[in-house]
């Protein structure tokens, strides 16, 4: 299993995103039992399950890389994306990036119950703007979510398409060096994703580096420079998306 | 390549560690550098508890209102007559008491969801968390205008003077704000670390009511009982401020040296002992 070949070929920056060694333990209460065992509730069995979600994960991605990221559900890849995002910490190894990076989720909702115009008000202070900075960008968020006509209306009354459109909309509308984007553009439609793959690679072309969370190997390979695959919580292999996304598609037959 | 070569790359490309708690004093100017987003967080929910129901913002008044006219009712009736200051008319007494102490638990109530209440937020954005127990704190100081409003009408209807040490009422709530703010932090990390604290969050509520005296005065009833059980109730804050808002605008009953120390002492001692509790987790938030 290769990490990444220092004589790749290609033209790459400084190092922006460095994972050593990351493994990730979920700890949980369920006791794992069995639906058969018929044990009463007053003798349940008070063990902590842990979970191993990644088990020593190490790379490097560089300025101007966008990496697909790709595995069967529940592999890691999403534990992977919300670790280098700083959201959660692993047990052992660490994540080190040249700059905040920016997770795009779909499950992700902000505010449910308040209207699409103060979410992205909202989300838009969260992700570090001043207020003057947000009602600046309002029009062009709001213009390239290509949701205005429901902007009064709350997020909750919104269908999941809407609902990632809205939120990849604020935070592509600030410029990340580091973008995650996990499975977000697989909800919109056909010209939403257009519109986001171009946004995609214009912010790669800023020197940004932008890691890609998809199971569409259409998307994966139209965007990506570089592709990771977790299985299990190992990385099991790394390189040129072609490569990677064949191994990968020959191992599910 | 081995581990700690990949960690050198790193360190020679000047990278920084990602989810590493920073310094408490970063952390808080990080925290003021986004105060907009605290404070617009909770101008919205006002907002929109403002259309989730059909007297909307009435309710913020109402419901210590409903609470004061059925424990005047019932307690009113049942309590000996004993039990209160006689010199002070009742219903003041009550309401002062259930308007004040109404600001204590939703602040512990909600303090205690803001993260796990949260979590849409929590797992997709990177923010100093203190931002949730504040934009809640925020968002009672907002309600708390219209109730001092609605009990000062209150009290003046029933015949209590309007004297100038009503003024000090907003002081002593600022006092409050930040002994209020205090317990929603640390109440917001415990129900992190241990969901069941969120089942016990309203039975602690009950004994802080019936422990800070709302429908009967604590120095009368527990008169004749041990000298120390009346030093404790002393030592409590939250009947604390009930009863010096009450000293500020009922004239009485006066309160003791003692309690005047802890009200004064335990909003500073609360709230830096808050932050810091809260913010020693704060790399925990958000992983489940």
């Amino acid at each position: 299993m290769a990490v990444t070949d220092p004589a790749s070929p290609g033209v790459l920056g400084d190092p922006t995103v460095v994972v050593d060694g990351l493994r990730v333990d979920y700890k949980t209460f369920a006791s794992g039992k069995r639906a058969k065992d018929r044990r009463s509730l007053m003798t349940r069995q008070r063990g902590v399950r842990i979970v191993h979600a990644l088990k020593g994960v190490s790379f490097v991605a560089r300025e101007g890389e966008s990496i697909g990221v790709i595995g069967h559900n529940g592999s890691g890849k999403s534990t992977l994306m919300r670790a280098i995002a700083g959201l959660l910490t692993g047990s052992e190894g660490t994540v080190y990036a040249a700059s905040r990076p920016a997770l795009l989720g779909v499950n992700a909702a902000l505010i449910p119950n308040l209207t699409g115009e103060k979410n992205v008000m909202l989300g838009g202070l969260a992700l570090g703007l001043t207020p003057k900075e947000v009602a600046q960008r309002y029009d062009d968020i709001v213009a390239f979510s290509g949701l205005e006509e429901f902007m009064d209306l709350p997020m909750k009354t919104y269908s999941s398409g809407m609902q990632s459109r809205l939120r990849f909309s604020i935070a592509v509308s600030r410029d990340h060096q580091i973008l995650l984007v996990d499975e977000a553009l697989a909800v919109g439609d056909k010209e939403f994703r257009k519109k986001s793959e171009d946004r995609i690679r214009q912010l790669r072309g800023e020197a940004g580096t932008v890691f890609l969370v998809s199971h569409s190997m259409r998307s994966i390979l139209e965007t990506c420079s570089r592709v990771l695959w977790i299985d299990h919580g190992n990385l099991k292999m790394d390189g040129d998306p072609q490569e990677v996304v064949d191994a990968y598609q020959a191992s599910k037959n | 390549m081995s581990d700690s070569d990949i960690s050198a790359i790193a360190r020679d490309a000047g990278l920084k560690q990602v989810g590493a708690r920073p310094p408490l004093g970063s952390y808080l100017a990080e925290t003021w550098r986004r105060r907009a987003f605290a404070m617009s967080l909770a101008r919205y929910r006002l907002e929109a508890s403002l259309h989730e129901s059909r007297l909307g913002l009435g309710w913020i008044v109402l419901r210590p209102l409903l609470n004061a006219a059925i424990y005047g009712t019932v307690f009113g009736l049942i309590m000996d007559r004993s039990s209160r200051p006689g010199d002070i008319p009742f219903i003041p007494f009550l309401v002062v008491g259930v308007f004040v102490f109404e600001f204590f638990s939703k602040s512990f109530g909600s303090g205690a969801k803001a993260i796990t209440g949260n979590a849409g937020l929590v797992r997709s954005l990177t923010f100093p968390r203190l931002l949730l127990p504040l934009s809640q704190i925020i968002q009672f100081i907002i309600e708390l205008v219209p109730m001092l409003i609605v009990m000062a009408i209150i009290v003046a209807a029933f015949g209590v003077p309007i004297t100038w040490t009503w003024l000090l009422v907003i002081p002593l709530m600022g006092l409050m704000t930040m002994f209020n703010f205090g317990v929603a932090l640390i109440a917001a990390r415990l129900t992190v670390h241990l969901r069941d604290v969120a089942q016990i969050i309203p039975l602690v509520t009950r004994l802080f009511f019936y422990g800070s005296g709302i429908f009967y005065s604590l120095d009368l009833v527990l008169a004749d009982n041990p000298a120390w059980m009346l030093t404790v109730a002393h030592l409590n804050p939250v009947g604390g401020f009930i009863g010096l808002t009450r000293l500020f605008v009922l004239g009485g009953p006066e309160v003791s040296t003692l309690l005047w120390v802890a009200t004064l002492v335990s909003p500073f001692v609360t709230m830096a002992f808050g932050v810091v509790f809260f913010w020693r987790a704060e790399e925990k938030y958000g992983r489940d």
